[in-house]
C-alpha cells in the first residue's frame, strides 16, 4: 500500500529537458525546409510545453496513476445503472488482431469484407434481442444512441408533414441524458409522473399525451430497477395519438431472452454495448450506442447501415436518412468486442439476466429491515435502497470505499431521496454479495460521526469540490 | 450457466429462498408481454472457438500493407508502452470518476491529457474529450450557437472534412458554404448572421490554411472561430489560440491510436477559459483533500445532463477516458521533438512523393498550395490505379470522385513504399 497515498507529480515535472521516451525511424527522404514550403507566419514560434520524458519514467507514472484507480478488476463495483459487469480479456484479444486494428475506415467494401460481415451479424444479432427488425451501429455512446433515436423521430414528423409535434415526455425517474436529448433534438420535454410501483403513471400519461407529442423516452426496467409492468399499454396510449414509444436500453441487462421490446410495441431503442455486452468502460468511454427500430423508422436511420451484396456486404445509405452521426462507421472496435461476447454466449445470454437479476433481488432481500427499500417487490437487475433515518447516502458510499468496494450510484434516481442504487449484475458471486451486504448492515449501525470521517484507506480523503469550481485550474 | 457468471446450483437454491421464491422464472413474474422462446443466436462458442472466428474474419480483410489513406484518420507509429498502460485493468475497467478518492489514476490523467490540449492549441482550458473528431466539431457548432446567443449557423467551406459537416448538418445546424479556391477557403465576405465561422487546417485536401482570417472574419460579425486542427500539426504550426481561434476542436486518433475501422477515437475541445462554462463534457479540475493533498475531480458539473437535464449544455455523458489516455502516453513519450519530428518526417516523406509524382508527370491539384502530409494529385482513374497498388500490395489514396486521389504519407512509409507507390501509379496512369 505504501506509496499509493503519496501524492504523484504531474508527468511534465519529472522530466528534463532534452530527454526523450520514443526513437523514430531515421530520416530516408531528404529533409522538407518547412520554411520552403509553408508561410512563415503559420510556423509554431514556442515549442508546446509537453512532457520530456525518458520511457521508463513515462512507464512508471502511469502504472502509479494506474494504482490510485478502481475497476471491475480490483473490486466490486455495483454502480448502478451502469452495469460494471467483467470485462472478459478475449474481447481485447479480438479488437487487437492486426487484421482489424490497422484497417483504415475508408478502406474500400471488398477489401474490409471481414468488418462489414462483424457489423452486418452483429446488426442481426441485436435484431433478434430486441425484436425490431432495423438496426444502426452508428451512435458512439448510449447519449448518442438516444439523440440519434429522437433525431429519426423529428425527420420522420417533418417527413409526414406533421408539424405540430413539439414535445417529449419523460418519466421523473429518466436517466438526465433523456430530457438533454430532447432539448438537443429541439423538443420540449415534459415529465410524467410515478405510479405507487415506481412505475410510468398511465393515467397522468394518458392524460399528457396529444397531437403534440412525438414520443416517450422509456427506460425499462426503469431506474428504480422496477419493470415497467404497463409498458403494453403504455405503447397503445401513444400509437393511438400517432407518437413513439423510444426505449432507453442502459437496462437491458435485465431483459436478455426474457423480454424483447418489440413485443411490447416499442418503436425504436437503443443499447448500451458497454454495459450489457461487457465492453469495457474505460474511465467513462469509449462505448456504443447502437440502436434498433421498427420498419416504419428503418428508413431514417443514420448513414450507413450494413447491407448483403451477393456474397459480400456494403455500406448503404438509408432512403430517408437523419444523416451521419460519426465521422467513419461508429466505434468499430467496440461493436467487434460485442459481437465477440454475444459469440461466446448465444442462447445462453438469458443466463446472463438470470443471474444478473437473481442476484440484486439477493441483495435486496438481504438489506431489508436495516436499509429501507422505497419499492419493495420483485426488483430487475438492480435495487434502490435509502439509508437508515438520520444516514447519508454520500456517508455511506464513503464509507463502503474503506471497506473496499466502489459505491453504489448515489442520489440516482431523483425522485428517491438519499437513494441508492446497486447493481450487483451477474458476475458477481454469493460470497462477493454476502461480504458487502455484511459491510452494509455494518455502515447502516455506524454513527454519522464515524461515516463523516471516511474514506481513511483510499488513496484520497474526501475532496473539496467547491474549490475546485471557484477557483478553476484544468491543466498543468 | 453462462462463461461468466459464478453461480452454482446450489447457490441459486439458497439466494431463491432468502429472496422467497420458487423458481428462476418466479423474479420474471412482473414481465409482460414475456419471451418464452430461446434466443436465435448461433450457438455458444468457446473462447478458443471465438477468437479462430474473430482470426478468420480478419483474414477477410486487406492487411499488413503500407496504407496511404488518411481523410481524418491516419496511419501513424504507435509506441507499444501505450496498449501497456491503456490495457491496464484499473483503467480499462473503471467508470467515470464519479468517486474521485478511488479514482484518482483517471482523474489526474485527464488533468494531464487537458494540459496536453491546451499546449497544443494555446488555448487555456480543454474537457476531457468527445466521442470523435466529427463529434467535437458539431458540438462545437452548437457552443458558438449558445456563446453568441445566435441560432446555430455555422459557415465552412470545402475545406472542411465533408464527413465533419455531414455530422454538423445531421446536429440540426445549418450551413453555409464559403468559396473555396485554389486549395484554400476564402474568408472575405462571411454571412454576418452566423454563429461560427470554422476553418480547418490541415484541411481536407492537406493544406495550411490562414486561421487569422478566419478569425478576423468571424470577430468581424460578431460570430466565433473554431479551428479544426490536426493534433500531430500543432507541433509545427502556429497554435489556432495565437491566431485568434476562439475554439479549437479535432480528431486526436493520430496521437497513437490505431485506425481500427474508425473508432474508437476521442475528439478533443479546448477554449477561452471565459467561455468555460459553455463547454461541453467532463472537465477533471485541481483542488485538494481534507488533509490538503493535492487531488483531482470532476468539476464545474452544473453544465452537464445529470445535474442540468434539459437545460444542460449537451446530452453527452461519457468521455473517451481510455483513448484519451492513450493521447496523452503518446504525448509523454513524445515530448515536443518527438512530435516535431512526426510531424518533419511526415512531411518530408509527402514532399519527396509529391515531387516524384510530378517528376512522372502527374499534376497536383492544388499545386500553389502548402501542404503538410496529404495532397491531391489528378489522375482520371483512380479506381484502376488503386486496383494495381492494391496488386503491388499497396493500399491507395481516397478517391475524390472527380478525378483526383487524396494520399496520406504518415512517418511510417519508407521510401522504397514511396518509389513503388510511384512507379506503380506511372504505369497504371
Amino acid at each position: 500500500m505504501l506509496g499509493e497515498r503519496s501524492l504523484e507529480s504531474l508527468i511534465r515535472d519529472k522530466g528534463r529537458e532534452g530527454r526523450r521516451g520514443y526513437t523514430l525511424p531515421k530520416p530516408d527522404v531528404e529533409r522538407t525546409d518547412l520554411e520552403k514550403v509553408l508561410p512563415k507566419k503559420s510556423l509554431r514560434k514556442e515549442k508546446p510545453g509537453l512532457p520530456e520524458v525518458d520511457e521508463p519514467t513515462a512507464i512508471r507514472h502511469y502504472t502509479n496513476l494506474s494504482r490510485k484507480n478502481w475497476g471491475i478488476d480490483t473490486n466490486f463495483y455495483p454502480l448502478g445503472s451502469c452495469t460494471m459487469k467483467h470485462n472478459p480479456r478475449a474481447n481485447e484479444a479480438a479488437a487487437a488482431v492486426p487484421g482489424f486494428a490497422n484497417l483504415h475506415p475508408l478502406q474500400p467494401e471488398s477489401g474490409a469484407r471481414g468488418a462489414l460481415r462483424v457489423m452486418h451479424e452483429l446488426q442481426g444479432f441485436l435484431s433478434e434481442i430486441s425484436g425490431l427488425s432495423a438496426v444502426s451501429l452508428q451512435p458512439m455512446a448510449g447519449a448518442q444512441g438516444e439523440l440519434t433515436s429522437i433525431l429519426m423521430v423529428k425527420r420522420y414528423f417533418e417527413e409526414a408533414g406533421d408539424e405540430g409535434r413539439t414535445t417529449v415526455l419523460v418519466p421523473s425517474t429518466a436517466h438526465g441524458t433523456n430530457p438533454a436529448t430532447a432539448s438537443m433534438a429541439g423538443f420540449k420535454s415534459v415529465e410524467v409522473g410515478l405510479d405507487e410501483h415506481g412505475c410510468v403513471d398511465v393515467d397522468e400519461l394518458r392524460a399528457l399525451v396529444d397531437e403534440t407529442t412525438a414520443a416517450l423516452m422509456i427506460t425499462n426496467p426503469n431506474t428504480c430497477g422496477v419493470y415497467e409492468r404497463n409498458i403494453a399499454e403504455i405503447a397503445e396510449i401513444l400509437h393511438e395519438k400517432g407518437a413513439f414509444l423510444y426505449m432507453d436500453g442502459a437496462n437491458m441487462n435485465a431483459n436478455l431472452g426474457r423480454m424483447r421490446p418489440a413485443d411490447a410495441a416499442v418503436d425504436v431503442m437503443h443499447f448500451n454495448l458497454h454495459k450489457t455486452f461487457s465492453t469495457p468502460h474505460g474511465g467513462g468511454g469509449p462505448g456504443s450506442g447502437a440502436i434498433a427500430c421498427s420498419e416504419v423508422l428503418a428508413p431514417f436511420r443514420p448513414d450507413p447501415v450494413v447491407e448483403r451484396n451477393g456474397d459480400g456486404f456494403r455500406f448503404a445509405r438509408p432512403e430517408k436518412t437523419i444523416g451521419r452521426v460519426s465521422t467513419f462507421h461508429g466505434n468499430f472496435g467496440v461493436l467487434l468486442k460485442a459481437w465477440n461476447y454475444i459469440k461466446m454466449h448465444g442462447p445462453e445470454l438469458r443466463d446472463v439476466t438470470d443471474m444478473a437479476v437473481l442476484n440484486a433481488n439477493y441483495v435486496r432481500a438481504r438489506l431489508r429491515g436495516a436499509y429501507r427499500i422505497p419499492y419493495d417487490e420483485l426488483c430487475k437487475h438492480e435495487v434502490v435502497v435509502q439509508p437508515p433515518k438520520g444516514k447519508k447516502a454520500l456517508d455511506i458510499a464513503k464509507g463502503l470505499i474503506d471497506h473496499g468496494y466502489h459505491p453504489p450510484t448515489i442520489y440516482f434516481p431523483l425522485v428517491v431521496k438519499e437513494a441508492m442504487l446497486i447493481e450487483p449484475t451477474e458476475t458477481e458471486s454469493k460470497e462477493t454479495l454476502d461480504d458487502f451486504v455484511g459491510a452494509m448492515l455494518e455502515l447502516a449501525e455506524s454513527t454519522p460521526e464515524d461515516l463523516e470521517e471516511a474514506p481513511i484507506h483510499a488513496p484520497t480523503r474526501r475532496l473539496d469540490e467547491t474549490r475546485a469550481a471557484r477557483q478553476l485550474k484544468a491543466r498543468w | 450457466m453462462a462463461r461468466f457468471t459464478p453461480h452454482t446450483d446450489a447457490d441459486i437454491q439458497e439466494m431463491l429462498e432468502a429472496i422467497g421464491v420458487e423458481t428462476l422464472d418466479d423474479l420474471f413474474a412482473d414481465v409482460s408481454p414475456k419471451f418464452e422462446d430461446p434466443l436465435d443466436l448461433p450457438p455458444v462458442l468457446s473462447e478458443y472457438e471465438a477468437l479462430r472466428d474473430v482470426e478468420a474474419r480478419a483474414g477477410e480483410n486487406v492487411s499488413g500493407m503500407p496504407i496511404f489513406l488518411g481523410a481524418g484518420a491516419y496511419d501513424r507509429i504507435i509506441p507499444s508502452s501505450i496498449s501497456a498502460i491503456t490495457g491496464r485493468g484499473e483503467f480499462l475497467t473503471s467508470y467515470t470518476p464519479y468517486q474521485p478518492e478511488v479514482s484518482q489514476g483517471h482523474l489526474q490523467a485527464i488533468f494531464e491529457f487537458q494540459s496536453v490540449i491546451s499546449e497544443l492549441t494555446g488555448l487555456e482550458v480543454s474537457n476531457a474529450s468527445v466521442y470523435e473528431g466529427a463529434n467535437a466539431v458539431a458540438e462545437a457548432a452548437l457552443m458558438t450557437a449558445r456563446l453568441t446567443k445566435r441560432d446555430p449557423k455555422v459557415a465552412v467551406s470545402a475545406g472542411l472534412n465533408p464527413r465533419y459537416r455531414e455530422v454538423v448538418e445531421t446536429y440540426r445546424v445549418e450551413v453555409v458554404e464559403l468559396p473555396f479556391d485554389g486549395g484554400t477557403t476564402d474568408f472575405s465576405a462571411v454571412p454576418d448572421d452566423v454563429s461560427g465561422v470554422f476553418v480547418q487546417s490541415p484541411n481536407f485536401f492537406g493544406i495550411v490554411e490562414d486561421i487569422e482570417a478566419a478569425s478576423e472574419a468571424a470577430h468581424g460579425v460578431g460570430a466565433l472561430c473554431v479551428a479544426v486542427c490536426d493534433p500531430i500539426s500543432l507541433s509545427v504550426l502556429e497554435t489556432p489560440g495565437n491566431l485568434g481561434a476562439d475554439v479549437a476542436v479535432g480528431e486526436a486518433q493520430p496521437l497513437g491510436m490505431p485506425l481500427i475501422f474508425g473508432g474508437p477515437y476521442a475528439g478533443y475541445m479546448a477554449t477561452h477559459e471565459k467561455f468555460v462554462r459553455q463547454l461541453p463534457g467532463r472537465i477533471a479540475g485541481e483542488t485538494v483533500d481534507r488533509e490538503g493533498k493535492l487531488a483531482y475531480v470532476l468539476t464545474l458539473r452544473g453544465r452537464e445532463q445529470d445535474i442540468r437535464r434539459a437545460k444542460a449544455n449537451s446530452n453527452i455523458c461519457t468521455n473517451q477516458a481510455v483513448t484519451a489516455l492513450a493521447a496523452t502516453v503518446y504525448a509523454a513519450l513524445m515530448g515536443p521533438e518527438g512530435l516535431r519530428e512526426v510531424a518533419e518526417l511526415s512531411i518530408s516523406k509527402a514532399h519527396y512523393l509529391a515531387d516524384r509524382l510530378q517528376d512522372v508527370g502527374l499534376k497536383l491539384r492544388y499545386p500553389e498550395a502548402p501542404f503538410l502530409w496529404e495532397f491531391a494529385v489528378e489522375m482520371p482513374d483512380v479506381d484502376r490505379v488503386n486496383d494495381a497498388l492494391l496488386h503491388n500490395n499497396i493500399v491507395g489514396g481516397l478517391d475524390l470522385g472527380d478525378g483526383a486521389m487524396l494520399v496520406a504519407v504518415t512517418e511510417k512509409r519508407t521510401k522504397r513504399e514511396l518509389d513503388v507507390f510511384v512507379e506503380v501509379v506511372a504505369n497504371a496512369g
